[in-house]
């Protein structure tokens, strides 16, 4: 039997054409039901024009000659103001969300809020994913001792209703005086907090799922070969629980900026002057009747960015459940 | 079973213990704390300061005075005598400030004795305070359950019965969008919306903008009197829940609504109703059971600013004023109480669960 070299080529290019077709990673099948799912595009396209537009707060604060600290009193409670559409009408068109209690400049108050908001929200989350995939990997590992005592540690927080925790450290932390200078005054200090309470749910998770590797063959051969049980930890175990637990990054982080947006709306998270969503909504009793906008505007915006991150939450689930088909 | 339940108490007893610590541990980091709260003006002097703080307790070791919340003190100094002056000592100094006077006995006898101390700002009883706060929380954590499971409920078997369509689409979204928004902000927006915008008759707000009771009345009206001052608190307290529930209901009944005896009952000929009611919902409705302890710890949290945006005389509402003030006896107990509630519910849903599911057994 002979057939030409040329034909054997072909049949393994055509071999190989299949073969891409059929082994298609993970990765890229999520990656390729994300690009169809117009949803979750659409809520990361408003998600990335939120966050553009609050990092370029000082832009707009330069080009409208507008100041987000500046008070004046002569000029509190002014309307919305755009007058390209008729909306106002004789009004300062400086101030297109008009001013506050205080006459600062509403729109350029939101833009630093959402700096505030947002960052305070993904970082905790980071923080909290951090200390979350340490733990449950080490527990997970280890098992015994280490795994009772954290697990205790986890009941015991779930145990009580997490405002409560928040308040008592907030308040400890953020009403401390010799505390609340330097690095932990403001933004820094809360980032810590939600961090340090936020990471219960990643530690179950990731318990869950290095019980399982470190059962497996790989794992195994790693002892043979005498890695240290932290490498096998860092180096082994760890980049496999990491795509799971990335998943739910999203909705850790709009979760979180809910969780800010109610400390400082209690008048405990992000202190006055430094303005966050939340706490621009502290005194909203007081505007009902002086300016509806002032209590409609943040709350809107926690509720945009909140939606935005849960919905690209749910489509990166989606998108990376094994299960689905396309 | 008996057995079982007795375990879990047992195994709760370190778990409150821990927090109680853990609660007192972050409280005693703020210096100067309550005393600073509770005399602050230009004119207090250092002296006032540390006679308050003696008084008070908060000079001695963190864990005397934990110790002295959770035991009582009257066994640490005692007065034998009985002529007001303590002769006896076991763990604090017979004179603590160092005047020369020994101090008076002590007289308290602690959270587990039941002796839940005097709030430092209200100077009253704590188990009084919260025992007057406790009703309305009740209600309103009440209200809002019923709310969520007889919402929540229905709208997750109609969503999963008509799967893909627009009825579970449009349920999907909502719950979603309800989980996003800012509870204190949604309570905000529709006291806006039903207090300022719309009008009722005579020209006052459509529904009352907080509050328990109207203003005028002597006493507490009887429920009915007074549900116009419920609905706003229990639909903005319920949105999390019905959320929650309609999509917790849905995964279950999709689970179920495959199931062989679900095709039997069609096949008798039995019409949809029946066969998703009787058949479906009933069998979809024992995993819920486990939801409903997550839902009380909620409940609860969210009850606290739900409370604080409507004026509702609850418990959350006491425990934030206290957590602002560092009121520590008030905060202690609200969060023993609000643990012990937490860690009941999760049993009752345990117990719940092996109840309605004869499979399940604990031994």
């Amino acid at each position: 039997m002979t057939t030409s070299p040329s034909a054997t080529a072909q049949s393994i290019a055509q071999l190989n054409t299949e073969e891409t077709i059929v082994s298609k990673s993970l990765t890229q099948r999520a990656l390729s039901r994300l690009s169809r799912d117009k949803l979750t595009l659409t809520a990361l396209a408003v998600l990335i024009f939120l966050t553009v537009m609050a990092f370029l707060a000082p832009v707009f604060e330069s080009a409208l000659e507008v100041s987000y600290t500046k008070t004046n009193i002569r000029e509190k409670f002014a309307p919305i103001c755009i007058p390209a559409l008729n909306v106002g009408g004789d009004c300062n068109p400086k101030h297109i969300l008009g001013t506050d209690d205080l006459g600062r400049d509403v729109f350029v108050r939101l833009l630093y809020a959402g700096q505030v908001s947002l960052s305070i929200g993904f970082f905790a989350a980071i923080l909290s994913l951090a200390i979350g995939i340490t733990l449950g990997v080490v527990t997970g590992f280890y098992g015994g001792v280490i795994d009772d005592f954290i697990n205790w540690v986890i009941t015991t927080l779930n145990s009580v209703p997490t405002l409560f925790l928040l308040l008592i450290i907030s308040a400890v932390i953020l009403r401390n005086p010799d505390l609340a200078r330097g690095i932990f005054g403001g933004p820094f200090a809360l980032i810590i907090i939600l961090g340090l309470l936020g990471w219960t749910g990643t530690t179950r998770l990731v318990r869950g799922e290095t019980l399982s590797i470190r059962e497996r063959e790989y794992i195994l051969s790693a002892r043979a070969l005498g890695a240290s049980p932290t490498r096998i930890m860092f180096v082994h175990i760890v980049p496999n629980v990491f795509s799971i637990v990335i998943i739910v990054l999203a909705s850790d982080i709009g979760g979180l900026i809910l969780a800010e947006a109610a400390l400082s709306f209690l008048g405990i998270g992000v202190k006055v002057p430094t303005p966050s969503w939340g706490n621009m909504l502290t005194d909203a009793q007081t505007y009902f009747t002086m300016g509806l906008h002032l209590v409609i505007l943040p709350g809107l915006l926690i509720f945009i960015t909140v939606l935005c991150l849960f919905i690209i939450g749910d489509g990166l689930r989606d998108a990376f459940d094994p299960t689905s088909t396309d | 079973m008996i057995r079982y339940i007795a375990r879990r108490l047992l195994q709760s007893i370190p778990t409150l213990l821990g927090i109680t610590i853990l609660s007192y541990l972050l409280m005693s980091f703020a210096p100067g704390g309550p005393v600073r709260a509770l005399l602050f003006g230009p004119n207090t002097r250092p002296e006032q300061l540390a006679r308050v703080a003696a008084v008070l307790g908060l000079n001695d070791p963190i864990p005397i005075q934990y110790l002295r919340w959770l035991l009582g003190d009257d066994w640490m100094r005692w007065d034998s005598d009985g002529d007001g002056i303590a002769d006896g000592s076991f763990i604090l100094p017979l004179d603590a400030d160092g005047d020369g006077i020994p101090e008076p006995p002590g007289m308290s006898k602690g959270f587990l004795r039941g002796d839940w101390g005097k709030s430092f700002i209200q100077r009253r009883p704590v188990d009084l305070i919260i025992a007057e706060r406790i009703p309305a929380t009740l209600e309103l954590g009440v209200a809002s359950l019923l709310v969520s499971i007889v919402v929540g409920l229905p709208i997750g078997i109609y969503a999963a019965v008509k799967r893909g369509r627009i009825f579970d689409n449009t349920t999907r979204v909502l719950a979603v969008i309800f989980n996003a928004v800012p509870v204190f902000w949604l309570g905000l927006v529709l006291i806006i919306i039903f207090g300022v915008l719309l009008k009722d008759a005579n020209g006052g707000p459509f529904l009352p903008m907080g509050g328990r009771r109207p203003p005028t009345s002597v006493g507490l009206p009887p429920i009915w009197e007074r549900l116009n001052y419920l609905i706003l608190p229990t639909f903005v307290l319920a949105t999390g829940g019905i959320a929650g529930f309609s999509r917790f209901m849905r995964a279950s009944m999709l689970d179920v609504i495959n199931q062989d005896y679900m095709r039997t009952a069609r096949a008798k000929g039995l019409d949809n109703r029946t066969v998703w009611f009787r058949h479906g919902a009933r069998n979809a409705l024992i995993p819920i059971a486990t939801f409903l302890g997550p839902s009380i710890t909620g409940l609860l949290g969210g009850a606290a600013i739900t409370e604080k945006v409507f004026s509702w005389p609850g418990l959350g509402q006491v425990g934030i004023d206290a957590v602002l003030q560092l009121d520590y006896p008030i905060i202690m107990a609200v969060v023993v109480i609000s643990a012990i509630a937490t860690i009941l519910g999760y049993l009752l849903s345990d117990i719940l669960y092996a109840l309605i599911d004869p499979r399940i057994r604990f031994d």
